[in-house]
């Protein structure tokens, strides 16, 4: 095997597949990514056994061929090599080393052989559909943040994607919720996606998915069964194993008979939030919202090492009430609303509350209360 | 030398008997009144409250200890002649003495003992920290103006008030620091008084085994063997900078100790760091439901100390044994600290079922660690389970009952699994 392919290029294909590797790996093959070069592209493929990522990059490729080289190790050197390089690999069937040069600098790397590698088996996908790029984005994006660690709870770590009906029609749903917050995000139906199966997509699988969509005019191509789910652009193919579990039943956690109407900026709620958290030393940090006639005072106490308040103007119209949150919670859901202002709808002091922008219900927030 | 009689209190000098009393019974050290850290253990204690209550046992071998298949928590001197150890297997302690009357312990019974001798020690010193129900460290630096009396008398007369009001002995060890007098008081037991001074302190460690430290168990014995360290004469041929590169911040303490220097004081409120709770089983067990109702109980044991102590934690331990006393432990981490018994069994369920496949065990616990006071705890709640905030409710009047009922007065089915 033996090309010649663009440091840029060569570096954008190989960042994917390190990302991938599991760093903590026990199996020597896991770590490495197979590279296989053939007319006149170059395939980079790089699996954890539960996600495969394949990256299709054009090369000059003078032999075909196939061999497996560490994933981190090649990122490493690609990264450090100048700008705007021509970087020639070449595999030596020989010696197994796998020779990368660019300029002056030459490197020789071991390798393992093609065959070792474990390639993801092909799957029956029950739906096909495209959609475009930051249409998926936002539903990953704005719902991730509510993930479960918990591990205990496996079912909880991955964003649910479903179809559903909202009240306006059927939509492409994702739902995230770690007991503590709730995400669930909403977009218009692709065509083809009436069929998909609910799956949940594991958290490492969401944070990989990022680079594929961040491209603002592709077109994404997606493919889901009970088992697996495949996002491809022309380049990348990145197929996930979904979560094998049960989403739990997400729709009776949203409060449906929230009557007190919070209105106010999310920016600076949020930025209010973290200013009157600094006092907290407590790793759950609890602020308490005190609400009277268009005016909140956001309030801390912590014994310790001390107390903060602030004021804010807000639109508020219902009876007076008191109800505390984790500040890092609020902040997190804050930051989902960028575009109009933050609308808080309330019940009692013990009762989730719902968050949304404006009065737009393809993306709404549930929070739990925390006792101050 | 100076004496110091422990029967009448006396101070006397040279004579082999106490002049006032005539009694035997002498501590004599060159600086026997100049020195005042002092560590009290009292000889087998549950076995001799045991003896206390029951009169009947006063000759018999006696062992505290769990069932069949535990192990010996407290061996009364008895039995210990017939060379029953604690923490030995309870068959084996049973072999050893065969007409060893088996009880199980009475917590609450030692607790409210050892209560009774911190508040007898609170008259001596406010500087205690209690290592155990049955023993403590003690400051008594400068209290002798106070007591008009240098602290070796006191403590002889705290053993005597131990022996004559709750009818149980200890065992003094009086040194210049806390490495040295938790040895001392080991040295002579049971109704020992042991003095390391200043000056014979080299002279005492010289030729000991290292396992003396406490702290040293069997792992670091073994790791120090490794490095050919098995006395007090070893580890001073160290120097301190290799010692510290071989074993880290303790390889510095172990360089101070051979020199029979620690400078830790006696700290009064040495925090609690975790509070936990576990049972062997009388025979191992894989059935699920048993393991359940384990749980619940130990839940609700571990949080009731909780609650008692005003703590919560944010991380929940799943312990088990597996015949081959192979142990797993298993750890959930909660944002929300945790300090009720529903919400602790549930956490550590979720940590059990994974490991099902594992049984049989024959040990399971539960532990709550990275503590809080209770004020920072169970303030939120779960989205996904509603009922929570019922059952923390059915919880707290629970509780509320038996603060004024008792505590069998109401129970869950759960627990009599």
């Amino acid at each position: 095997m033996k090309f010649s392919i663009e440091r840029a290029v060569l570096l954008k294909a190989v960042s994917q597949a390190q990302s991938v590797v599991e760093r903590r790996n026990t199996i020597p093959i896991l770590a490495n990514v197979l590279i296989e070069a053939a007319d006149d592209f170059v395939q980079f493929r790089a699996t954890d056994l539960d996600i495969e990522v394949v990256d299709k990059a054009t090369a000059m490729v003078e032999r075909a061929g196939a061999t497996t080289v560490s994933a981190v190790l090649l990122h490493e050197i690609v990264r450090k090599l100048p700008d705007g390089a021509l970087v020639s690999i070449s595999a030596d069937a020989a010696t197994g080393r796998l020779t990368v040069s660019a300029g002056r600098s030459t490197f020789s790397l071991a390798t393992l052989p093609k065959d070792d590698f474990p390639v993801m088996a092909t799957a029956e996908y029950a739906a096909n559909f495209s959609a475009p790029a930051p249409v998926l984005r936002r539903l990953f994006e704005k719902s991730k943040f509510a993930i479960s660690t918990e591990e205990t709870r496996y079912y909880l770590n991955g964003v649910y994607m479903h179809t559903a009906k909202a009240e306006d029609g059927a939509v492409l749903r994702c739902v995230a919720t770690d007991g503590h917050r709730l995400a669930r995000i909403d977009a218009p139906m692709p065509d083809g996606a009436g069929d998909m199966p609910g799956v949940i997509v594991p958290r490492k699988t969401v944070a990989e998915l990022r680079k594929l969509l961040e491209d603002d005019d592709m077109i994404i191509a997606v493919s889901v069964s009970e088992t697996k789910l495949r996002f491809a652009t022309p380049q990348l193919t990145l197929t996930s194993k979904v979560i094998d579990g049960t989403f739990p039943d997400y729709t009776r956690v949203i409060p449906t008979g929230n009557a007190k109407r919070l209105e106010m900026d999310a920016a600076e709620f949020a930025r209010a939030v973290d200013r009157v958290a600094t006092v907290s030393s407590e790793r759950s940090r609890a602020v308490k919202l005190a609400l009277d006639e268009d005016r909140l005072i956001l309030s801390v106490n912590a014994p310790d090492s001390g107390a903060a308040e602030e004021e804010l103007a807000v639109a508020y119209g219902d009876e007076p009430m008191e109800i505390g949150f984790n500040a890092k919670y609020l902040q997190e859901i804050a930051a989902q609303v960028d575009r109009e202002n933050a609308v808080v709808m309330l019940n009692s002091s013990a009762d989730p509350a719902l968050v949304r922008e404006g009065d737009d219900l393809s993306a709404i927030y549930v929070v739990m209360p925390m006792r101050v | 030398m100076p004496s110091l009689c422990r029967d009448c209190f006396t101070q006397f000098d040279a004579q082999p008997r106490c002049p006032a009393c005539a009694s035997p019974r002498a501590a004599r050290h060159d600086e026997l009144f100049d020195l005042s850290i002092a560590h009290m253990d009292c000889d087998a204690f549950y076995a001799s409250v045991e003896k206390r209550d029951n009169p009947d046992l006063a000759n018999k071998p006696v062992i505290i200890g769990g069932g069949r298949r535990g192990v010996v928590s407290t061996a009364c001197y008895v039995a210990r002649i017939r060379g029953v150890r604690s923490a030995m297997p309870m068959f084996q302690a049973l072999k050893l003495c065969p007409d060893a009357v088996v009880i199980k312990p009475r917590m609450q019974v030692y607790a409210d003992v050892s209560r009774q001798i911190r508040a007898m020690m609170q008259d001596l010193t406010p500087q205690i920290e209690p290592l155990s129900l049955d023993e403590a460290f003690m400051d008594l630096s400068g209290t002798a103006r106070l007591h008009g009396a240098p602290p070796a008398v006191m403590l002889a007369r705290l053993v005597d008030r131990m022996r004559r009001e709750l009818g149980v002995t200890g065992s003094i060890g009086l040194s210049h620091n806390k490495f040295l007098a938790k040895i001392a008081s080991d040295l002579d037991k049971p109704r020992g008084f042991s003095v390391i001074g200043r000056a014979d302190t080299a002279e005492f460690l010289r030729g000991k085994p290292v396992r003396l430290i406490w702290g040293v168990g069997a792992a670091g014995q073994q790791a120090l063997s490794r490095a050919g360290i098995e006395t007090f004469d070893d580890l001073l041929r160290w120097d301190s900078a290799d010692l510290t590169a071989r074993f880290g911040s303790m390889g510095t303490r172990l360089w101070h100790l051979a020199r029979g220097a620690d400078n830790r004081p006696v700290s009064p409120n040495r925090p609690v760091k975790s509070v936990s709770k576990e049972t062997t089983f009388a025979e191992d067990t894989a059935d699920a439901d048993l393991l359940d109702g384990h749980l619940w109980r130990l839940s609700e044991q571990v949080s009731a100390a909780a609650k008692a102590k005003g703590i919560a934690g944010r991380v929940v331990t799943l312990k088990l044994k597996q015949t081959r006393l192979k142990s797993i432990t298993r750890q959930i981490s909660q944002d929300d600290p945790v300090q009720l018994a529903d919400r602790m069994y549930r956490l550590a369920r979720a940590l059990l079922v994974p490991e099902l496949g594992k049984a049989p065990f024959r040990l399971i616990g539960v532990g709550l660690s990275d503590l809080v006071p209770d004020d920072q705890a169970e303030r939120g709640g779960d989205l996904l389970d509603p009922q929570a905030a019922q059952r923390a409710g059915a919880e707290r009047a629970s509780d509320a009952i038996r603060a004024r009922f008792g505590p069998d007065a109401i129970q869950k089915g759960r627990s009599l699994r």
